[in-house]
């Protein structure tokens, strides 16, 4: 391997620091936890410095090595969040309800089992657009995956979702795979039709509106979000998949018109659903009024609106409050227990980070040569912004509640697994473009590098 | 593409905005509401979470307790003295909320008090020491005098209150029946609302603090503030002569206020106080008119007396400013103890108190000190001055009418004589309809301070229905109070000189 070139080593030096200074919050949150109870050091803490500067040394040197241009601040963020959800996931397991068992253990093997899958994914992944060549298998599987809990034998529901997988001992949601193989999809095909989809509008005053016969495709994905929301009753995933598709294609089309189409059939798709079926009629109302309710339906979101009243401005300090009292404190609530302990000043802080990791994400996209690593890597960023906005809008009343995972610090290794393979495939497309910008070019992609300094 | 991704980006980056807002909103401008909702259980989490002070007898044996377990709250809090001091120490309760000395003196108890955290702080090592600042709250009462106030009720039930006339410091307080805060004070909810319901199924009431939350009729013991206000106002002195009668027509009606046994009494103002003449005190009602009710407030009635118990006190209930015009029979009742006038035990033990501590009434208290950890006082209980009664003058007047009553051979109280202490007290016999709005037997009273002299106790007792009906009755608070109230300041006395 040809030694490191000057901006390779500026951005991995970058990420070595960045990475410490993220290990280093995560420990001193680890030892905050036990000194709210304890007088004492937590008797694993060098066990956990170990595991921790062995995650992040491992996937380090992956980088390095594999995709050594790439962005500096993508990883150090994702360890922040993970180490910190690591943290808030030790402290809830200490309150936990006796007979049931420790998740921190189990998050900390799945985010093992999550790094191996982001260095393999750098490994095997060496050009992106590789990927796009399998647009079709990867739509197919993407689909299955998204089906598979609906299988007689193998699906199994739990709490009103019927989202998991059950093979022998192992639980997993296949939902966490599909988004990312969906979005390879869309990515490539959208690359594909975009300039049918852009040419085939026609004017009508300032806004071009499709042709109708191009609906088609997103009619196909409405669809599929409605169908994953009637026979799994899974709301988060449904408008997940709606509005990454629906941005994708704004994205690649740049034709507002979509837009507009589109959120005319969410609307419609809402309105009807909430005719349709008591449990999206119950998360509205829930939304609209959870005090009336707040011993029945409302529980959870009264509970949750209450931690973050509690923790106020400061917060009652890591391991002082009582986030055990919010169901479901470990997976989609985990902000609001954030939201207890550490205050406002905690909510922003890891508020900052995601807006700082979907920037990092937005910036690869802009920066990016070819349409469809584009287009892949905004898809990328747009499944965690959504996830995001989805999950911590729920917990806080913004919008009406719908379980997704908050990427990297909720419990749950299914979603962490899928979280660290996109930040590698976000890695690979930055490391390919720096990469391009690097190596002589041939004429013909001569503008590429004024186009980024220009998207800079 | 790129114009297209950074408008999605900045969409994106807007509705991350809109969740700052909110939370801003939730955490700063909404969180005090938020962090108060009755329904917001988490002070009260963090409450149970910790370790909890002690709460003591003024002889050091432990009423309340935090013990560690094993459980999520990790602390269970322990009443070994058990019914002796229920009411006093009230519960802690995640699922009912903190009663008595525990909710009262919360803050102390977990170390939020202000005094406790500035001596915490100045020794800054106990920070890294990790010391705790609770603190514990002794009481003014003694676990020996309680049980005695208990043995003395039996299974009677009635109230004992003794008081220290200088100080205002409740010396013992207990009602019969009382109840065991332990099982209300399970982390068990469903254990809790069992021995919740079962207690206040009970018809004999024990949760009630009958102490300082019953009101009954105080009867001839009333005739202490009857007497007091009529000197005070001018309205009578010890030598008017009142005409011995054996009942008192009264105006406004065709009914009539006889004494006691259908007795003839009368005489002078001293001598009916030691007879107990009603026809003497209804009159002395009856005279007083509207300068009754006023007189009545300076003792207190009409306020619940601030004693730092929880619930609250109830206040008492004397004859109503305004109406003697129209209801004049009822001041001549209210002379007497009955008709309009409604008390609390700690209300009569405050009465005793007055005219044992020259006039004035102290703050009514249980608290006696808080400590810290090492035992040290941090802070003590204050006296402070709740009402002005009467006049020493007047109040050495009622003293020496009331040490008569005990005394003299004709007095109704010598029940109450101790050898070597000169005891000064009021009988009184109360008559009460049930609920049924039949009489019931009357209830038994007594109400004294000793030495007389230089008075260390004051103390109201009342053993409710505790009398017989018929000729015996008169005798009734001599007979069945009188002794209790003995007992008592023969202990308190021998616990005082010690």
């Amino acid at each position: 391997m040809s030694p490191l070139s000057e901006l390779a080593k500026t951005r991995r030096s970058s990420e070595l620091v960045l990475g410490l200074l993220a290990a280093g919050i995560v420990v001193a949150g680890y030892v905050l936890v036990a000194l709210s109870k304890t007088t004492n050091l937590p008797a694993d803490l060098g066990l956990l410095c170990a595991i921790i500067l062995g995650i992040f040394g491992v996937a380090h040197l992956a980088v390095r090595r594999f995709a050594p241009r790439a962005d500096a601040t993508l990883l150090p963020i994702a360890v922040l969040l993970n180490g910190f959800g690591f943290v808030v996931i030790t402290r809830l397991d200490r309150d936990r309800l006796a007979g049931t068992s420790a998740l921190a253990p189990v998050q900390a093997v799945w985010t093992a089992v999550g790094i191996g899958a982001f260095v393999l994914t750098l490994v095997l992944v060496r050009r992106v657009r590789v990927l796009g060549r399998y647009r079709y298998s990867f739509l197919l599987l993407g689909v299955a995956a998204l089906l598979l809990p609906l299988a007689p034998g193998i699906g199994s529901e739990i709490r009103g979702a019927r989202l998991w997988v059950r093979l022998g001992p192992l639980n997993f949601q296949p939902g966490e795979a599909a988004k990312l193989l969906l979005v390879v999809f869309f990515a490539a095909y959208l690359v594909d039709k975009r300039e049918l989809l852009k040419a085939g509008s026609r004017r009508v005053g300032r806004l071009f509106v499709p042709d109708p016969k191009h609906l088609g495709p997103l009619l196909l994905a409405w669809g599929l979000s409605i169908i994953v929301m009637v026979m799994q009753k899974d709301l988060g995933s449904s408008l997940l998949f709606f509005a990454l598709y629906t941005a994708m294609l704004y994205m690649a089309t740049e034709r507002a018109g979509y837009l507009v189409i589109a959120f005319g059939m969410f609307i419609g798709g809402a309105t009807i659903s909430y005719q349709l079926f008591a449990h999206v009629q119950t998360r509205v109302t829930t939304w609209i009024d959870p005090w009336s309710v707040s011993q029945g339906n409302g529980y959870q979101l009264a509970q949750s609106l209450f931690a973050f009243g509690t923790g106020g401005f400061a917060g009652t300090g890591l391991g002082l409050g009582s986030p055990q009292k919010i169901p479901a404190a470990s997976t989609d609530f985990v902000f609001a227990a954030i939201g207890e302990e550490l205050g406002l000043l905690g909510t922003m802080a890891v508020l900052a980070a995601f807006l700082l990791l979907i920037g990092s994400g937005f910036r690869i996209a802009m920066q990016a040569d070819r349409p469809f690593s584009k287009l892949f890597a905004a898809g990328l960023t747009m499944i965690i912004s959504v996830q995001t906005f989805v999950i911590v809008g729920g917990v806080t009343r913004v919008i009406p509640l719908t379980g997704v995972t908050l990427p990297f610090i909720s419990y749950g290794g299914s979603s962490l697994l899928a979280n660290f393979v996109l930040i590698a495939l976000l890695l690979r497309i930055s490391d390919e473009t720096a990469a391009e910008a690097e190596t002589p070019r041939p004429a013909g992609a001569a503008m590429q590098p004024a186009n980024q300094a220009r998207a800079r | 593409m790129n114009p297209a991704i950074r408008r999605v980006g900045l969409a994106v980056t807007v509705l991350i905005l809109a969740l700052v807002a909110q939370l801003t909103y939730l955490q700063v401008v909404d969180a005090g509401k938020l962090k108060r909702d009755p329904r917001n259980v988490r002070a009260q989490i963090r409450d149970f979470s910790k370790p909890r002070g002690q709460i003591v007898t003024s002889d050091g044996q432990i009423v309340a307790q935090s013990v560690k377990v094993d459980d999520e709250f990790e602390y269970q809090r322990r009443y070994p003295l058990g019914s002796l001091f229920g009411h006093i120490s009230g519960y802690q309760s995640f699922t009912l909320g903190n009663t008595g000395v525990e909710n009262v003196y919360n803050d102390v108890l977990i170390g939020r008090d202000a005094r406790l955290q500035i001596g915490s702080l100045a020794n800054i090592s106990n920070l890294f020491a990790g010391k705790q600042t609770i603190g514990n709250v002794v009481l003014t009462i003694s676990a020996k005098a309680q049980q005695a106030a208990r043995d003395a009720l039996g299974d009677r039930r009635g109230s004992i209150v003794a008081l220290d006339p200088h100080t205002g410091a409740v010396l013992a307080m207990y009602s019969n029946p009382s109840f065991d805060p332990q099982p209300l004070a399970s982390h068990n909810s469903t254990e809790v609302s069992a021995a919740f319901s079962a207690l206040n199924a009970d018809p004999a009431n024990p949760a009630l603090a009958r102490s300082w939350r019953e009101t009954y009729p105080p009867g001839s013991t009333f005739k202490v503030v009857t007497t007091s206000v009529g000197l005070e106002t001018g309205t009578t002195t010890p030598a008017t002569e009142y005409p011995s009668l054996r009942e008192l027509p009264l105006p406004q009606t065709r009914t009539t206020i006889s004494n006691f046994g259908g007795a003839t009494c009368g005489g002078t103002l001293v001598q009916s106080f030691v007879a107990s003449c009603n026809t003497t005190f209804a009159q002395l009602g009856l005279d007083l008119g509207e300068k009754f009710p006023p007189g009545t407030n300076q003792f207190g009635i009409g306020s619940p007396p601030p004693l730092d118990e929880n619930p609250k006190a109830v206040p008492s209930q004397g004859p109503t400013a305004g109406t003697f015009a129209t209801a004049a029979p009822q001041f001549a009742l209210a002379g007497i103890g009955q008709g309009p006038v409604s008390v609390t035990p700690l209300q009569m033990a405050l009465v005793a108190e007055a005219v044992a501590n020259g006039g004035v009434i102290q703050v009514p208290h249980v608290l006696g000190s808080v400590t810290d950890t090492d035992a040290k006082v941090i802070r003590s209980a204050e006296t402070k001055p709740w009402k002005t009664a009467m006049s020493p003058e007047v109040a050495a007047t009622v003293g020496d009418m009331m040490r008569r009553v005990v005394n003299d051979p004709n007095g109704t109280g010598s029940a109450a004589r101790i050898d070597g202490v000169t005891v000064a007290g009021k009988t009184g016999t109360a008559q009460n309809d049930g609920a049924d709005g039949k009489p019931r037997l009357p209830h038994a009273w007594f109400i004294a301070f000793a030495p007389a002299e230089a008075p260390r106790v004051a103390i109201a007792v009342i053993v409710e229905n505790g009398g017989a009906n018929g000729t015996d009755a008169e005798i009734t608070g001599g007979k069945i109070a009188a002794p209790i109230a003995k007992t008592m300041i023969e202990t308190l006395l021998g616990l005082l000189q010690r």
